[in-house]
């Protein structure tokens, strides 16, 4: 399991089979993955030049890189590898390795919704997605924000104000408390 | 027995037609769902590319309630509640070390013995089209209905398919077709909304859905027919913001596939919560008759 790795790993390359349970050696370059990739072009690496700065042990480089946390978790690139490459799987790794060994994201965005989707469910048990757009939207300072949207589904009731909560929250807590996670506030 | 029904955080706000409409439709077919008690969010993208431990201990505890109330399966309708609780049960089913350490994280034993399945496997494999023919009583003739599957149905297929063919599943136009409408093969059937970036990254959400719009549009859909509330918000809630960027105004209504089997069977446009769309599905319905 993540987290978790033995002593005999030599380099970056190895560390990141291992943290992942996934063979990064296997990759040979076809491309597959960037080919099917629907955000490559946002992205500052493509997926096939990350699996090979893996295997060339460039850490610093590819935790560095904008692209783990752009991958949209479609799974069209692990679907397609003709090598069995569980290539989402890595970008996973990719992003919680990053925060463990405290890398700034290049993209803060993400790293803010995703703390503050989880602050909320770790709270309540669920996500309201009214509480996560309006907590999200002053947390990053555009109030104004799919305002128009928010009007709309206002106007078909799809809005509700009241807290959705469930019984377990303290099981909640503890599922957090427990669990290795480097979760921070958002800012 | 009773299916156990996870409906998932959306359900309760941007995706409620698809609760009322999945629970109207089951109703009708005579399956009886139970929902599980007190669920928690399966913790989405935003688990996964946190915590691997958490990405798995989110979906446990629903996997455990479910076992607690005697349920022998868990029905989501959402593809990412699907995913997550199917991608949990399959990890741990194999893994015996990662489950012990699960169990220890949520402090409770799972016995794998629940079937994890989504709203599509239980009309089509649970229920079967066939049976399912026999309660349309408003055939949908006429209506070009295109199937939007998206990602985390059938992706990756390792671990979740509600159809074995990644790349082209047909499920869904099995049970359109059973419905009386038209529908068929088009490019975009799943390919990426970019569903997880909703807020933090308006402009990918944006160009992808505009594609995907683009696409249907260029197959001769007259709606676009979802089995995911994430897929739906951003396919339908966002078209006016896409009008603005990419100047096409689609107004292509965006349907759940439960609305559509509901239409069928002779149900309500409000009735189905189908009122509750951004982008009205009213006019589309009326000129093919079917409301």
């Amino acid at each position: 399991m993540i987290y978790q790795l033995n002593a005999d790993v030599r380099n970056f390359g190895e560390a990141i089979s291992q943290l992942s349970d996934v063979d990064i050696y296997a990759c040979y370059q076809c491309g597959k993955c960037t080919a099917g990739c629907p955000i490559v072009m946002e992205m500052s690496h493509t997926p096939n030049q990350i699996m090979r700065l893996i295997q060339l042990g460039l850490k610093e480089e590819v935790l560095n890189s904008l692209t783990p946390w752009l991958c949209a978790a479609c799974e069209t690139c692990t679907t397609r590898c003709p090598k069995g490459v569980d290539i989402a799987k890595i970008m996973d790794t990719l992003r919680i390795l990053a925060r463990k060994e405290g890398y700034q994201s290049k993209e803060p965005s993400v790293v803010n919704f995703n703390d503050i989707f989880l602050n909320c469910i770790k709270d309540k048990g669920r996500l309201q997605e009214t509480h996560l757009a309006m907590v999200y939207n002053l947390k990053t300072k555009q109030f104004f924000k799919d305002a128009d949207i928010g009007r709309k589904l206002f106007m078909k009731g799809k809005i509700s104000l009241s807290s959705d909560k469930i019984k377990g929250t303290d099981a909640m807590k503890s599922i957090f408390e427990r669990s290795r996670a480097f979760l921070g506030k958002g800012e | 027995m009773a299916y156990g029904y996870y409906p998932g955080c959306s359900s309760h706000g941007t995706a409620k037609e698809y609760d009322i409409s999945t629970k109207k439709v089951c109703e009708r077919l005579g399956l009886k769902l139970e929902e599980v008690r007190d669920w928690n969010c399966c913790g989405a993208s935003p688990a996964h590319a946190t915590s691997e431990e958490l990405a798995l201990a989110l979906p446990f505890r629903n996997l455990v309630l479910a076992e607690k109330q005697g349920l022998d399966s868990i029905m989501s309708t959402c593809s990412a509640c699907y995913n997550r609780l199917k991608v949990a049960h399959e990890t741990l089913k194999k893994a015996p070390e990662i489950l012990n350490r699960i169990s220890e994280i949520v402090g409770e034993p799972y016995n794998k013995t629940l079937k994890v399945i989504h709203f599509l496997d239980l009309i089509s494999k649970e229920f079967g089209v066939e049976k399912m023919k026999e309660s349309v009583i408003k055939p949908l003739t006429g209506l070009k209905a295109l199937s939007y599957y998206g990602c985390l149905l059938t992706r990756p297929p390792k671990l979740v398919s509600i159809d074995p063919d990644a790349e082209n599943p047909t499920i869904m136009e099995e049970i359109i077709e059973a419905l009386g409408a038209e529908t068929g093969y088009w490019s975009h059937k799943t390919e990426c909304c970019g569903a997880s970036f909703a807020l933090d990254r308006t402009d990918i959400v944006l160009r992808l859905s505009n594609e995907i719009l683009k696409a249907a549009r260029f197959a001769d859909a007259d709606c676009i027919i979802v089995a995911c509330p994430l897929c739906f918000a951003n396919l339908d809630m966002r078209q006016s913001q896409i009008a603005s960027k990419y100047g096409v105004n689609y107004s292509l209504p965006v349907l759940f596939i439960s609305e559509l089997m509901g239409i069928a069977m002779g149900m309500g446009y409000k009735e189905l919560g189908i009122d509750k769309h951004i982008v009205s599905a009213k006019n589309l319905l009326k000129q093919k008759d079917l409301i």
